[in-house]
């Protein structure tokens, strides 16, 4: 105990927390309002808004499987390169080779638990009428959200390289090639022609672009490393911030008005 | 495939312990219902099952063919014989019609208690069969089964507050979420509540990463195309629209549809109710219409996907062995064969050689009447025409613009179920196919 009081009337500890230990009550408020990481909470919350049983904490679960999919994905970097030489390889020494070898399961199971989270979520605002005024802009953030974990995941999946990753990406995405007026095979393509040159073909299309090739190859691969990576967590967090910033600012942790 | 010893012995471990865990699992629940709502009735009730399932238990972990506890192989055959995507589809859209209508019935604890027993007994039952296992334990897979009992657990508690807070509401009391104003601090109400959650979910997360290994098949070749090629599992209800529609209505249209419906929901539905609480006879009309989106346009079509659809997306039981030999007769006929050919006995309309692109067009277009009219009618004129009828207080409220951008998504929503049960009807493949300009409907 005495080391402990010690502690935290050091010089160093007083540095670090702003605020004494949240043993009573106006305290326990000076925490919440002194801390960068608790000051996104209110102090005070209504009883029924933070019940197990009407929240379901999907929302907060989520936010969790997305640090988690961070810190699994940053180590993960550390071990894998995307490239035709490399990919699988570096996949098969994760298992096979490295130590703490259930990294890439973390980050699998998480990225799965992830969408069933996100889609339980939305479930339960719906449910509970949350998206109604105020909070119809949120819920739209909280649309395209979903959209971006959906992506994650899908671009997720081909970094293994082997069968599963590279065949699934091309079921997906052989859908892009059927785009309206953008697709090769899609309807009305036909119709953008310029001197009889046809402006949209399997090179310029839709899908070439979400490919960076005519097929499934080392340029996606590429691609969907950089947007998994660095473009879509980067989008991710900044919407996450937008969301939770409205929580607060549309009344609270939902609840009747 | 053909059961053998090793299948059985393989999945005996895994059986014992799924049967001992729905064993502790009675246990528990009869203790508290013994000791905590003085209800010894149910307290033996369940503690009965409980020593079933430990006898369930130790026959599994026998690993024998003659001890595992399975379902009779003549059941399962019946049950291949009589699955198919008709059924699936009429028979989930009518358990969850049931599930709705009778609500109060299925939301007390006892009677759901005693529906999660038998959907796990029957599960357990099921993976005794090799051909079951083998799709549900594909590792990919795993998910999507614990989806299952996720959304009926939550559906289940959502809908017993529902219930509760329209009773309540029928009486003129507020919902019950309004009772309860007082206020506590966030610290440490809140802030404990999130780190026990963290903390549950870290270790949930570390359990099954460490049970099952994350799946890694042959290297890429771009040559070799499994059959069946799937793409990942919450995109599966797409891939199955495909065989409904081609692949820029359900793969790009109708996905971009849903997104947008999803977007615009808060700004259709004018009802001031239900905001902020579990309701459903407060918005029945946004309840019904989300839950036949959610879950019968989109999860139980990745249910389909995932576990029904084998080789060439041909169906099969849930204890059939997939075959990529299984042939389908697949007899679909266009609107225009029907109509022209089937009807009016004439060839289909062709323009004469070294026509003009004029005359092309009018003759594509005369060809594609009839599908061409039935479209226009059910996209320009039926909203109008329920503005004035079913719609018609809807319309009043929501002014012109929202009413027909509500009435034309749903409209489009309907299209899937609508071209489902064309097909299964009268086998229709497209009411419009133009494949000049590859727009087929």
């Amino acid at each position: 105990m005495a080391i402990g009081e010690t502690i935290r009337n050091s010089q160093i500890w007083k540095s670090i927390f702003r605020h004494p230990m949240p043993l009573d009550r106006r305290n326990r408020i000076v925490v919440v309002l002194t801390n960068f990481f608790l000051h996104l909470h209110p102090v005070s919350i209504k009883k029924q808004g933070i019940a197990l049983s009407f929240t379901w904490c999907m929302g907060g679960v989520t936010f969790f499987l997305f640090l988690v999919e961070t810190v699994t994905g940053v180590l993960l970097m550390f071990y894998y390169r995307p490239t035709l030489e490399w990919a699988y390889n570096d996949i098969l020494a994760l298992r096979d080779v490295t130590s703490l070898g259930i990294l890439r399961e973390l980050h699998r199971w998480g990225a799965h638990a992830m969408v069933i989270t996100t889609w339980l979520h939305m479930y339960r605002v719906f449910l509970t009428g949350s998206y109604k005024p105020p909070r119809e802009f949120n819920w739209v953030i909280g649309v395209i959200l979903l959209l971006l974990t959906l992506l994650l995941s899908f671009t997720g999946y081909l970094l293994p390289w082997d069968q599963l990753a590279i065949w699934a990406i091309t079921v997906g995405s052989n859908m892009a090639r059927a785009t309206p007026f953008l697709g090769y095979e899609g309807p009305g393509q036909q119709l953008l022609t310029i001197g009889g040159i046809d402006m949209i073909t399997d090179a310029s299309d839709a899908r070439f672009g979400l490919l960076g090739a005519r097929f499934v190859g080392e340029e996606t691969l590429n691609r969907f490393y950089v947007l998994h990576c660095i473009a879509i967590p980067l989008a991710v967090a900044l919407l996450l911030a937008i969301h939770f910033w409205r929580v607060r600012k549309d009344g609270g942790i939902s609840g009747p008005l | 495939m053909h059961s053998n010893g090793f299948f059985l012995t393989d999945v005996a471990g895994f059986l014992g312990g799924y049967y001992a865990a729905i064993a502790a699992m009675n246990g528990v629940a009869a203790y508290i219902l013994w000791r905590k709502k003085g209800q010894p009735g149910w307290a033996i009730v369940w503690t009965a099952v409980s020593v079933v399932m430990m006898v369930l238990a130790s026959l599994a972990l026998s690993g024998s063919a003659a001890w595992v506890p399975s379902l009779p192989a003549s059941a399962r055959g019946l049950v291949n014989s009589l699955s198919g995507p008709v059924l699936y589809t009429l028979g989930t859209v009518g358990l969850l019609t049931a599930l709705f209508v009778f609500r109060r019935f299925f939301v007390q604890p006892m009677v759901a208690w005693t529906i999660l027993n038998v959907m796990l007994v029957l599960m357990g039952l099921s993976m005794a069969d090799e051909n079951f296992a083998s799709i549900v334990m594909k590792p990919d897979n795993v998910p999507i089964v614990g989806l299952v009992f996720l959304l009926a657990f939550f559906t289940w508690l959502a809908t017993k507050q529902a219930v509760v807070n329209d009773d309540r509401i029928a009486r003129g009391l507020p919902p019950m979420e309004k009772e309860n104003d007082e206020k506590v601090l966030v610290w440490p109400d809140l802030v404990y509540t999130e780190l026990i959650c963290m903390v549950a979910v870290a270790a949930f997360l570390l359990i099954w990463a460490i049970c099952l290994p994350a799946p890694l098949e042959e290297p890429a070749s771009s040559v070799k195309t499994p059959n069946p090629s799937k793409a990942p599992w919450y995109f599966l209800g797409l891939q199955e629209m495909l065989v409904y529609f081609d692949p820029w209505y359900a793969g790009v249209v109708l996905p971009s549809l849903v997104i947008f419906g999803l977007m615009a929901m808060p700004y259709l539905d004018f009802n001031k109710k239900g905001n902020g609480y579990y309701s459903i006879a407060e918005r029945k009309f946004s309840y019904l219409t989300f839950q036949f989106g959610f879950f019968v346009l989109w999860i139980t079509l990745i249910i389909l996907g995932t576990f029904l659809r084998g080789p060439n997306w041909n169906f099969f039981g849930p204890f059939e062995f997939w075959t990529p030999y299984k042939v389908e007769v697949l007899n679909n006929v266009d609107l225009p064969q029907m109509f022209w050919v089937g009807l009016l006995d004439k060839p289909l309309p062709r323009p004469p050689a070294g026509a003009g692109g004029l005359v092309q067009a009018g003759y594509i277009l005369l060809r594609e009447a009839p599908g061409l009219l039935l479209v226009g009618a059910y996209l320009v004129l039926l909203p109008p025409l329920l503005a004035v009828t079913i719609f018609r207080g809807f319309f009043a409220k929501m002014g012109f613009i929202r009413y027909m951008i509500m009435a034309n998504l749903m409209l489009l929503m309907l299209t899937l179920p609508i071209k489902m049960i064309l097909r299964w009807t009268f086998n229709l493949k497209y009411i419009i196919s133009i494949p000049e300009i590859s727009l087929n409907f």
